[in-house]
């Protein structure tokens, strides 16, 4: 089992108050992931729910149990950091037997475990290593063994990505759904990357300046973000949001279109506008613009699209996709 | 064209490294040089090539005890620096780990005794040291020289457990291990190094002191360093002995130093280097 539940959770580091109030709750077996900017406070929340940071106030519980005063050890999480804090001076067999050795298990059991995890994380060759001496990605997955091999309530992911390469990070990220797949353990996963949260979650968890924005679904995100925050954040390319004559038009104080709900043509539509730059990606081409009503925008077209640098196009929204947001940035 | 000029600028530094440490260690080398002549060679002049006797260091052994002083060095030196680590670790420790408002503070007035010329506490420390019959004893010199060196090691024993990543400490916790557990398998094998050569250094250090074991001494507890000063005595210039003596005296350390060339490094650089 691995639910967990936070309940008017707040911290503050002295004066400064780094999370005023959440409330969450995450279901066993969930793939959840905390995304927002950098410094809003993900990697603190996190931490309160490991207990490497205690709580200024609230409660947070673990199927059932109040665990807000628990030390870490007893809350049986395992955590996955952004640096991976192996242990230097250890092999790769005694960093992933490590949290069995601390449980008391016997030498028989730890191997075994030891020669499974490195199987399935393909560490075979290198147990008996150092963690200086492997790349990035196998450290990677050295820290992703030490933290299956004692079957946790739930896993906490802290950036664990964020020091690999653009390709490496591609398929860590296909194993590490694989491995949920597989275990069907709750993972809570930090990343600040949107298309990380995107691909990987249940649930998305989306974080502002300490406070939770939305929570949803990936696709609940995309097509009905609560607010102009969510509606910036996910998706890429980001959403446009135009302002003024046109927004007020619709009866909003901003309207929002994603690059993909623009239809294009060369000869007639809404808005008309210049082509600054034509990134042709093979399979789209992005359009950067500019509209004489909209303003800059940002335009998805198909990858055989022939517009170049100075071309005019006409765009006209998908009335069914256009957010409307008012005053406060709130969803209407 | 580019290889050329690097070459170049490599042969430039490592000359100019050369003459530098051939500077420095000079002086040594001529008191080496120096203990192999006999008194009327050695105030003669100038010279690098030695007759090459063995004299002096016959009349330095028959006439003065040579293993009294050596046995008081190693007591004096290897007892102040535990001690002083003994202090020095949980301070270091509590500091580095769990840092409060003030210990930025306490770091620096730390460092600050050392600003002081040691002169200025002779009269009350001799004072201190007749009151409490501790002049001449082994027993005060050692905690003199643990106190006088205890700022450095702190210092050394701070910088190193700074290095030390959070991180893997909470991640240790993560992986259910005690307190102990933390201390005996992940933070004691990562200090170790940073503790060693913090030791050597202060052995060293305590080796060669020679303010406060020269003035507090006279025979029982004297250690190597008023053993030299003993030959530098107004009667006359006994210079190849004194050289004898200077050599018999830093041969110890200069072994000790040359096997523990890596950790010393380290510990000069203050573990600036990985
Ligand atoms: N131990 C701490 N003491 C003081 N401020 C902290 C501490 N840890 C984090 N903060 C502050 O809390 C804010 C959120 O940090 P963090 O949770 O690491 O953000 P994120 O992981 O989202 O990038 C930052 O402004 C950071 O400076
Ligand atoms: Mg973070």
């Amino acid at each position: 089992m691995g639910n967990i539940t936070l309940s008017n959770v707040s911290k503050a580091f002295g004066t400064t108050v780094i999370i005023p109030n959440i409330d969450l709750a995450i279901e066993d077996g969930e793939f959840v992931v905390f995304v927002g900017p950098s410094g809003c406070g993900k990697s603190t929340l996190l931490r309160l729910i490991a207990g490497l940071e205690d709580v200024s106030g609230g409660t947070i519980s673990i199927d059932g149990r109040d665990v807000t005063n628990e030390a870490p050890a007893r809350r049986k999480l395992a955590m996955v950091f952004q640096s991976y804090a192996l242990y230097p001076h250890m092999t790769v067999a005694k960093n992933i037997a490590f949290p069995l050795k601390m449980a008391g298990e016997s030498k028989e059991v730890i191997d075994k475990k030891v020669a499974d995890a490195a199987r399935v994380l393909n560490l075979s060759n290198y147990l008996e290593r150092r963690p200086g001496q492997l790349s990035g990605g196998q450290r990677q997955r050295v820290a992703i063994g030490r933290a299956i091999v004692r079957q946790p309530t739930a896993f906490l992911f802290d950036e664990p990505l964020s020091n690999l390469d653009a390709a490496l990070r591609g398929t860590m990220r296909l194993e590490i759904s694989e491995l949920h797949q597989q275990l069907k353990t709750t993972m809570i996963y930090v990343t600040h990357d949107q298309i990380e949260a995107m691909t990987m979650a249940d649930k998305i968890v989306v974080l502002n300046a300490g406070n939770i924005e939305q929570v949803g679904s990936p696709m609940e995100l995309y097509l009905k973000p609560a607010n102009l925050f969510v509606a910036g954040f996910i998706g890429s390319p980001t959403m446009n949001l135009i302002k003024g004559e046109p927004a007020a038009k619709l009866g909003a104080a901003t309207v929002g279109i994603r690059p993909e709900h623009l239809k294009l043509s060369t000869s007639e539509g809404e808005w008309k506008a210049k082509v600054n730059v034509a990134e042709h990606l093979g399979s789209d081409t992005i359009l950067h613009v500019q509209s004489e009503i909209a303003g800059a925008m940002t335009v998805r077209a198909d990858g055989g699209a022939d517009i170049h640098h100075g071309n005019t196009v006409y765009l006209t929204p998908d009335p069914s996709r256009l957010h409307r947001f008012d005053k406060d940035g709130k969803a209407l | 064209m580019a290889r050329a000029v690097s070459t170049r600028t490599k042969i430039g530094w490592t000359i100019a490294a050369w003459i530098v440490a051939l500077l420095i260690f000079f002086p040594i080398l001529y008191t080496i040089i120096t203990s192999f002549k006999t008194e009327p060679e050695a105030i003669s002049g100038f010279s690098l090539i030695p007759s090459g006797t063995l004299e002096s260091y016959w009349e330095v052994q028959s006439r003065y005890n040579y293993f009294q002083p050596f046995m008081n060095s190693v007591i004096i030196s290897v007892g102040s620096t535990v001690l002083a680590l003994l202090v020095g670790i949980p301070a270091a420790w509590s500091m580095a780990f769990s840092p409060g408002r003030f210990t930025k503070d306490i770091l620096m007035w730390m460092l600050s005794t050392k600003m002081m010329p040691a002169v200025a506490v002779l009269v009350p420390i001799y004072l201190l040291f007749r009151d409490w019959g501790l002049l001449d004893s082994r027993i005060g010199l050692t905690v003199m020289l643990m106190l006088i060196n205890l700022p450095i090691v702190v210092w050394m024993l701070y910088t190193y457990f700074r290095e030390i990543p959070g991180e893997i400490l909470e991640a240790a916790r993560m992986d259910g291990a005690t307190l102990w557990g933390e201390i005996v398998y992940v933070l004691t094998p990562m200090a170790v190094p940073g503790i060693a050569s913090t030791l050597l250094l202060n052995i060293i250090l305590a080796w060669n002191e020679s303010f406060w074991t020269i003035r507090l001494t006279t025979v029982n507890a004297a250690p190597l360093t008023a053993f030299i000063t003993s030959f530098s005595s107004p009667q006359g210039l006994f210079w190849a002995k004194l050289s004898a003596a200077s050599t018999l005296a830093i041969a110890p350390i200069l072994i000790m130093g040359w096997f523990s060339q890596r950790q010393l490094v380290r510990g000069l650089t203050f573990g600036a280097v990985k």
